[in-house]
């Protein structure tokens, strides 16, 4: 065997391993998807786009889904905030049970954890019982089946999905920096929003890019918690399909998630190109 | 000194914020588990007593048990395909040097941003064209596209740290191509494919909206739950999560054994 032959089996050797998983990944994800989009033209029509950008009621739940989503994604950066400083800045006892404490609801299915939250909700809901018990209300609260108990149950879900990158991010700001603020004379709050806050906020921009767009495509929290009186783009896309098996419309509100899914990430990615601090 | 108090104060002003997030984070398990041993016939909290009547209506119950192994099989399946087809991925991504492998790379990992629902009625439309809705195999197929970003991930990151020259010497000592992969490179990715293959399992199992469309009338052991979840509240699915989270658990803390020097945080 020549030299040639031999140095050019070990470069085509890599290509070979990747053709099968890739033919795997062709099948079975890029087609079914490719299909999909092709059925959502449904012979050279647009009328699906039409219909999920004009109609009023569907234009509705796609601006409730945004608004849903960028109220959850809110709440998880004010929530995870504190969360990924102690992790960061705590003794190593206490920043292991931290990391407990939001690992193992991150370990258990969402499912789960959506039945935990309709046990704690409900009219008569253990929520609702210790509040009135207490004397803080005089009516129980409407907490379940309404967007109110799908927000508590999606930020349950996506909280981790924000920690981890402010976490790693604030893991790794220079202590020197705000240490030099103080030295110099700046006060605690202004060292915190000019010097540390702002080195922050590239961990910030990724958790809540993924959160939101995680929280865009939601299906299962929305599907219990809200009890069929609150409408996302998700639950509309089942429905089309399994109940009115309209197919060119949700494979059109379908293509539509996704281009936002996509646009999103791209975006943020193409911002934060050069910047290796969120990596 | 005053500007030293004043710094104490702020932090711990953001450690309680903390611990109450903690709180927060942990309230559904602390419900979950006392409600799965309850003695009620119905949903009460505080339960008035303990009993294990609850796994027991669960043991004895042929859909439930029906439900959990068919989402044992899917899930082993799943994990069987996920690891091997993601493990020639990743070595086809990290050690190759043909154009395009960005692209692979991108494509490999794409089932990860792609939201769930999206997927979950393309791969339905093209199931329903193909007869296999209601298999447990077309699941299973599903389920190992879902999988297949993790193993990419954490089997090509652990690929990235192996030297190539350890496979060169090896075949420079007579072994084959493939026999310098197995013996030499494999070993030293064990705790990357062990955890990989976890976290596939535990993908699988717990997945729902893939196997809600897919299933038709074999309902897998999430979507037992769903249904169970949506007709009335009552105490047999607290006993099956309770069982799925010490699952869980279990697959962490073995992932942990054997798969030391991998994280297994996604």
């Amino acid at each position: 065997m020549s030299v040639l032959t031999r140095r050019l089996r070990a470069e085509a050797a890599p290509l070979v391993l990747g053709t099968l998983p890739l033919l795997f990944v062709f099948s079975f994800f890029l087609y079914p998807l490719l299909r999909l989009f092709i059925t959502s033209f449904h012979g050279g029509d647009l009328s699906g786009y039409e219909r999920a950008l004009t109609d009023s009621l569907y234009a509705g739940v796609l601006l409730d889904t945004v608004r849903l989503a960028l109220v959850v994604t809110a709440i998880c950066f004010v929530l995870a905030y504190p969360v990924a400083y102690l992790l960061s800045n705590a003794s190593r006892l206490w920043a292991a049970i931290g990391f407990g404490c939001l690992l193992l609801p991150f370990w258990t299915s969402v499912l789960v954890r959506t039945y935990a939250w309709m046990i704690l909700l409900g009219r008569n809901g253990i929520v609702n019982r210790t509040l009135l018990d207490l004397g803080f209300i005089t009516e129980p609260l409407p907490l379940l089946y309404n967007e109110t108990g799908v927000v508590i149950g999606m930020v349950h879900v996506l909280l981790p999905y924000m920690v981890f990158p402010i976490y790693a991010v604030m893991l790794r700001i220079d202590r020197d920096l705000p240490a030099a603020a103080s030295g110099l004379g700046a006060s605690p709050w202004r060292v915190f929003t000019r010097i540390y806050f702002p080195l922050t906020l590239p961990g910030a921009y990724a958790g809540a890019v993924l959160v939101f767009v995680v929280a865009l495509g939601f299906f299962i929290t929305p599907a219990l918690l809200g009890g069929g009186r609150v409408m996302t783009i998700g639950l509309l896309i089942e429905q089309q399909v399994r109940q009115f098996l309209d197919w060119p419309f949700a494979a059109a509100l379908s293509a539509l998630l996704l281009a936002a899914a996509l646009l999103i990430q791209s975006a943020f990615h193409r911002a934060l190109r050069g910047d290796s601090a969120w990596r | 000194m005053a500007l030293r108090r004043a710094a104490t104060w702020h932090r711990r002003a953001a450690y309680a914020a903390a611990v109450a997030v903690f709180a927060f984070l942990l309230l559904p398990l602390a419900v979950i588990v006392p409600v799965s041993f309850s003695s009620a016939d119905q949903l009460v909290f505080p339960p008035p007593g303990f009993s294990l009547r609850w796994y027991a209506a669960y043991l004895d119950n042929a859909v439930w048990i029906g439900a959990t192994l068919r989402s044992f099989a899917i899930a082993a399946a799943a994990t069987l395909l996920a690891t091997v087809l993601g493990t020639m991925l990743a070595f086809s991504i990290v050690r190759g040097r043909y154009p395009g492998r960005a692209i692979v790379a991108h494509i490999a990992t794409a089932p990860l941003i792609i939201p769930t629902i999206v997927y979950s009625i393309a791969v339905y439309s093209l199931f329903s064209a193909m007869k296999l809705i209601g298999q447990w195999h077309g699941i299973a197929l599903a389920h190992a596209v879902h999988a297949l970003p993790f193993v990419v991930i954490i089997v090509g990151a652990a690929l990235r740290t192996v030297d190539p020259v350890q496979e060169q010497a090896a075949m420079g000592l007579g072994a084959s191509r493939l026999g310098a992969v197995v013996r030499v490179t494999l070993p030293q990715l064990r705790p990357a494919l062990i955890s990989a293959a976890f976290l596939a399992f535990i993908t699988s199992f717990d997945e729902l909206v893939i196997a809600m469309f897919l299933g038709g009338t074999n309902v897998t052991l999430p979507k037992k739950m769903f249904d169970n979840i949506q007709l009335e509240i009552e105490p047999t699915v607290a006993a099956v999560s309770v069982l799925q989270i010490a699952l869980a658990a279990l697959a962490l803390a073995a992932a942990a054994r054997f798969g030391s020097g991998a994280k297994v945080v996604r």
